[in-house]
């Protein structure tokens, strides 16, 4: 009962508030802002993700974009859906689809998009095997991501100009067509590696220009890769102790010099090894440790790594 | 002669939105959606032929009306009708079928009555567009 009442009285102060907006015919920004909840979005992406400093500028500014286009919908002014195709472009590593799937629901939280789920494929999901193949294929996907986000993952793998039978190219002209066609239906988002994403729009031309937004996710930094292993670690219900965050920063330092070097997921490799060490030594120890044991990552686990014995 | 089959065939024709909104109720609860259209609409001719594949794991109508509205490009002067048949055990079979596209003039069908055995009377129903062939009846 007394929530009922409790949305009651929520949904009348809405109202008033807008009964008063539309007496002084006007709607505030930040009364738009709040009722889209798109601050708690971006609230979770700051806290979630360490640093991509140019990513989180760019989605604040799709934000605002979007909510401009809603308040100018609500003064009658021409608002033409804008393009949100995006492509991200990184190195290993770098949030790229981590940070579509929030795109997803941010998307949804302004509106843009109906559903807000995300359709992560890849050229197999995309490119048949004969001909006639690949239009149906291609087609089902786009099909089930209409009202939500399709991110391709590796983009460039849909073009191969080595072979001209392949039939990549058929799922780049569906897609150049959907993207234009039914913008207001789906987002798509193509990912990869910077220079051969910047390949494959060269012979592609017609996927650059349809592409209003190039994100560009930098390369983490030694500090970055610490905050992000820490967060690693409490999502798991682990810690370092204070020897053992000098030692992974020592680790990072030397795995960054290194080649295949994949930022965060190398941190999460660097992890994982780092856990079954631990697990190692309490069982080599025996007895039974105490949560406090099972909870700490000490020095040790991590220098027992390769990256300290190589050179 | 309007053809009344399937749901919502005694209301007047539907219009895209209210299609919609039928494809996202059957979105909703997880069946396929297909696009299937035929120029024999006889009461007893269940299988029409199918447009395109049944779409599964759709998430938003906007997908179906797509085909909907490609089929209506291809057949314009077909019966063409949206099914959502419903997989799951106990089920497997079509929930909802209604018809989204008709040509533009049914002329509509025919009883002819047989005598046999005495008084006894068979019915048939005829389709009066049957008579020209398949592809040429509307």
């Amino acid at each position: 009962m007394s929530q009922a009442g409790e949305v009651m009285s929520d949904d009348s102060e809405r109202s008033s508030v807008g009964e008063q907006a539309e007496k002084s015919g006007q709607i505030s920004l930040e009364e738009e802002f709040r009722a889209s909840n798109v601050q708690e979005v971006l609230d979770k992406l700051d806290r979630e993700l360490v640093g991509l400093k140019p990513v989180k500028t760019r989605i604040r500014e799709i934000a605002a974009l979007l909510l401009v286009d809603r308040l100018r919908a609500k003064h009658n002014l021409v608002t033409g859906a804008p393009t949100l195709h995006m492509s991200f472009t990184g190195n290993p590593g770098t949030g790229k689809t981590t940070v579509a799937f929030r795109m997803a629901e941010i998307l949804h939280r302004l509106g843009y998009v109906r559903k807000g789920h995300l359709v992560s494929v890849t050229r197999d999901d995309l490119v048949g095997q004969y001909i006639g193949h690949t239009a149906p294929k291609t087609k089902e996907v786009i099909k089930r991501a209409m009202g939500g986000v399709l991110f391709i993952d590796e983009a460039y793998y849909l073009y191969r100009p080595e072979n001209e039978r392949d039939y990549g190219q058929e799922t780049i002209e569906i897609l150049l067509q959907v993207m234009e066609e039914n913008r207001e239906d789906l987002v798509v988002i193509l990912a990869g590696y910077q220079e051969r994403m910047s390949t494959f729009f060269k012979s592609n031309p017609g996927i650059r220009s349809r592409i209003a937004h190039h994100i560009e996710f930098p390369d983490y930094t030694a500090q970055e890769l610490l905050a992000i292993a820490n967060l690693m670690l409490a999502e798991q219900n682990y810690r370092f102790d204070e020897a053992a965050e000098k030692a992974f920063a020592g680790y990072l330092e030397r795995r960054m010099k290194q080649e295949h070097f994949a930022n965060a997921r190398s941190v999460r490799n660097g992890l994982d090894r780092a856990r079954l060490r631990h697990a190692n030594r309490l069982f080599a120890k025996g007895g039974e440790p105490t949560s406090e044991e099972l909870m700490t990552i000490e020095a040790e686990d991590i220098l027992a790594s390769r990256v300290f014995h190589d050179d | 002669m309007k053809i009344t089959q399937g749901q919502f065939s005694f209301l007047p024709d539907l219009s895209d939105q209210q299609i919609r909104a039928q494809i996202e109720y059957a979105v909703q609860n997880r069946w396929a959606v297909n696009v299937e259209f035929t120029d024999d609409p006889h009461p007893r001719n269940t299988y029409w032929e199918m447009w395109d594949l049944p779409m599964f794991d759709l998430r938003d109508p906007a997908g179906a009306l797509l085909e909907v509205n490609n089929c209506r490009k291809a057949y314009p002067n077909h019966y063409i009708r949206v099914t959502a048949f419903d997989s799951s055990r106990g089920w497997e079979t079509p929930r909802m079928s209604f018809i989204v596209n008709r040509p533009k003039e049914e002329p509509g069908f025919r009883l002819n009555r047989q005598e046999v055995d005495g008084r006894a009377i068979r019915y048939t129903v005829h389709s009066y567009a049957t008579e020209k062939p398949a592809g040429s009846r509307y």
